[in-house]
């Protein structure tokens, strides 16, 4: 839906990514205790909304040319083999857009937004598309590190929370490799003292 | 491995011991497929054998020429002239005689690995002969119950027990069991799964006893039967009464109502009238294709292309046939609240049941198409754990719980589904207006859409509204196909609310409400942008509020500690 289509092109998943994942319980603990209202150790919600690393904008801009380059030298390809008179002018439509795409970029990257709040997580992302998602933290079931190739070398990573619904798909991108371990492991404890059932 | 199985009759399946399973179950899951292929083969083969016969035993009965065994001619070349000719009859029917039973003991085999037992805290199966696997399903993670009775199982006084868990193709099968036993071993498996252990292990079991002890007494006939290994044990009175009594015990589990009357209040059951699905069936989706085909058919005998009808012979005996297994279906359909949970049963010939704990449901709707509108008709879907979508026509019987109903059966379902919308509460007496109301009724506590909502949804924006109390979100949109979606905030997985270029012009925004996967999509497809952000904001706060609250999930746990 309309969400996918602010950004277009995930180049951290066409290449093979290094994936850790960490079952939020791991073993299922004993159901007697009634999930607690209090965290197990204090935590400081989040009064502002966090941003994402600014040098997420450069794994997006360099997905966004990949993706272009390909696409614009398929079309040439076309046009030179077989003499498809539109494909230049698509293959131009099709860099017109990668660039006004990625003039709005900086926007769009500045719009990814994540805050921890008391009792869930808030994310929201798009400016054009604008999605805004509160998942509790008893209801996750994973998080989830990625590395893509290009956010690797900038010393990035991408964070994914899993619930039991497919539709949540959480997905905040670009927090430095650090950041990202710590966070998950203060998400899998705040999820471990909220645990609520499925 | 060895000496797992009982040596005597067991009553109780679940007494953590392990268990074998009903031993025509090998036969029923796939020897009926290795029996119809044989009688396949020997049908086709018909004229060979019988020819073969009269070649051995009476070969002046020929005509010369017809039965020439040899290689040179047809005959030779097929494989059983071939046989026949080279003189392997010995042979061949020797190599029969070892592949049926090879085939026996494969089957016999298999049966004594595949045991089962349960266990305070699990549900466990091994089973395999050369690769072993032991599953195991905690109690607590169980979604529902199923038990199937196919036409044939019925035939054996079998059954099928399903274990539902959450997560895809986690679910455990114990095909097959003895019918009779198979309802006690559902109540005891949804006992232990609702925490009420201490009446189940405790040193002093009276308490449960009075209900057990009713339905033992039903059970305890069918025991010899399904474990006849066991029968020499005991003294059988004779051959003749046993099998009667056999026999008698078969007819009385077939004409059984589905619903055992002793543990549902009969006042809660819906009945569906036979004319009420056979009309709501040709109603439904296929009421169209049957329309297209009827005009195919005019056409074809106004044009005199009389080949026409015959090509769609195939989709005509599709819809006849799919209309026929859902009326058979939706037949004796009954639903009911047990102390465990609800029931739904149905079916004609193949008869099924599911139980559906407390606090397993993530998500309810009702819809109605607009073929029924007239009739007021509607039918109810769920969301469950552990159901995906693309699961198959069984998977789409189970998440139905009310193929057709009227709207005052719609309140009574969920009323079952949801204690939440018990009636008399507030969430009962917003039902009827989330059913058939629109924006600008009296009485309607809906919340109204801006009329540029009409922009996007011209036929239903009236319709879209939304409302929370005691802990359900009601959403109801539609306006061809009318839908009211429930969800129970104590379960809501997540919330998201979005916008895309035309909806922020317009200042509105899209609500979804994220649950497990399944039929029921719960979603606000046009709503205010400021009361989106703030209905937003309240659903994220009271589903973390109720899911911490909710102590549904084990909903035999007062009662115990009591």
């Amino acid at each position: 839906m309309p969400e996918q289509s602010d950004h277009p092109e995930q180049p951290d998943h066409t290449e093979q990514p290094d994936h850790t994942e960490q079952p939020v319980h791991p073993e299922q603990p004993a159901p007697e205790q009634p999930a607690p209202a209090q965290p197990a150790h204090r935590f400081t919600p989040d009064a502002e909304w966090r941003r994402v690393s600014p040098k997420y904008l450069v794994v997006e801009v360099i997905g966004s040319i990949i993706t272009t380059a390909i696409i614009v030298a398929a079309l040439l390809v076309a046009f030179s083999l077989w003499g498809l008179w539109w494909a230049p002018w698509a293959a131009g439509a099709v860099a017109l857009v990668a660039i006004i795409a990625i003039a709005f970029e900086p926007r769009r990257v500045r719009s990814i937004g994540y805050r921890l709040r008391e009792d869930d997580l808030l994310f929201r992302r798009g400016i054009m598309f604008h999605r805004q998602v509160a998942v509790p933290y008893g209801r996750m079931q994973l998080v989830d590190i990625t590395r893509g190739p290009v956010a690797r070398a900038l010393g990035l990573a991408e964070l994914k929370f899993v619930t039991a619904a497919a539709a949540t798909a959480v997905t905040v991108p670009g927090i430095p490799e650090a950041e990202a371990d710590r966070l998950r492991d203060e998400l899998v404890a705040l999820a471990e003292s909220r645990r609520a059932g499925l | 491995m060895s000496g797992a199985a009982p040596a005597k009759p067991v009553v109780d399946l679940a007494d953590g011991e392990w268990h074998r399973l009903h031993p025509a179950s090998p036969l029923l899951r796939g020897g009926l497929v290795f029996i119809a292929i044989a009688g396949f083969v020997i049908a086709n083969l018909r004229e060979r054998v019988v020819e073969f016969f009269l070649v051995i035993f009476a070969p002046g009965q020929l005509d010369d020429g017809f039965g020439e065994w040899s290689d040179e001619n047809d005959w030779g070349r097929d494989p059983i002239g071939g046989i026949v000719a080279n003189n392997l009859v010995g042979w061949a029917l020797l190599g029969v005689l070892l592949v049926v039973v090879l085939v026996i003991a494969g089957f016999w085999l298999s049966w004594r690995m595949h045991t089962f037992r349960i266990t305070p805290e699990a549900v466990e199966v091994r089973s395999g002969i050369l690769f072993r696997s032991h599953r195991s399903a905690r109690l607590d993670r169980i979604q529902g119950i199923n038990i199937t009775r196919p036409v044939f199982a019925r035939l054996f006084g079998a059954a099928k027990l399903e274990v539902q868990v959450a997560g895809q193709s986690g679910n455990m099968q114990l095909a097959y069991l003895g019918s009779s036993l198979t309802d006690g071993l559902r109540r005891d498996i949804l006992r232990l799964a609702s925490g009420a252990r201490a009446t189940k292990n405790g040193p002093a079991p009276a308490v449960a006893l009075p209900t057990v002890a009713s339905g033992e007494a039903v059970t305890v006939p069918g025991i010899p039967e399904p474990l006849p290994g066991a029968a020499p044990s005991a003294e059988p009175p004779t051959i003749g009464s046993r099998a009667g009594a056999i026999v008698g015990q078969r007819v009385d589990e077939f004409l059984a109502p589905e619903l055992d009357p002793e543990l549902a209040p009969p006042e809660s059951v819906v009945h569906i009238p036979v004319g009420r699905i056979v009309g709501s069936t040709l109603l439904g989706g296929a009421a169209l294709w049957m329309l297209a085909l009827a005009g195919i058919v005019v056409a074809g005998i106004v044009s005199r292309q009389l080949w026409m009808l015959f090509t769609f012979v195939p989709a005509a005996i599709g819809i006849v046939s799919y209309l026929w297994s859902r009326i058979t279906k939706s037949l004796r359909y009954s639903i009911a609240g047990t102390p465990d949970g609800v029931r739904v049963g149905y079916g004609l010939l193949s008869t099924a049941n599911h139980t559906l704990p407390p606090g397993r449901i993530h998500a309810v709707e009702a819809t109605q198409w607009i073929f029924w509108r007239p009739f007021g008709w509607w039918s109810v879907r769920i969301n469950v754990a552990g159901q995906s979508v693309t699961n198959g026509s069984e998977a789409a019987q189970r998440t139905q719980v009310l193929p057709v109903g009227t709207a005052e059966d719609v309140q009574r379902v969920i009323a079952l589904l949801l204690p939440e919308a018990a009636e008399g509460g507030p969430v009962a007496a917003q039902i009827g207006s989330g059913l058939t109301g629109r924006a600008g009724r009296e009485g309607d506590r809906f919340s109204a859409t801006p009329k540029r909502g009409a922009w996007l949804h011209p036929f239903s924006w009236r319709r879209i509204g939304w409302s929370v109390s005691d802990g359900i979100a009601l959403l109801r949109r539609g306006s061809l196909v009318r839908r009211l979606v429930l969800v129970p905030l104590a379960r809501m997985q997540s919330v998201a609310l979005s916008a895309g270029p035309v909806r922020r012009g317009l200042g509105l925004a899209e609500l979804r409400l994220h649950t497990v996967v399944g039929p029921v999509v719960p979603s606000l497809p046009v709503i205010e942008r400021e009361a989106g952000e703030a209905l937003f904001a309240h659903l994220a706060d009271e589903a973390v509020e109720r899911a911490n609250e909710d102590r549904s999930q084990h909903w035999g746990r007062e009662t115990a500690d009591a």
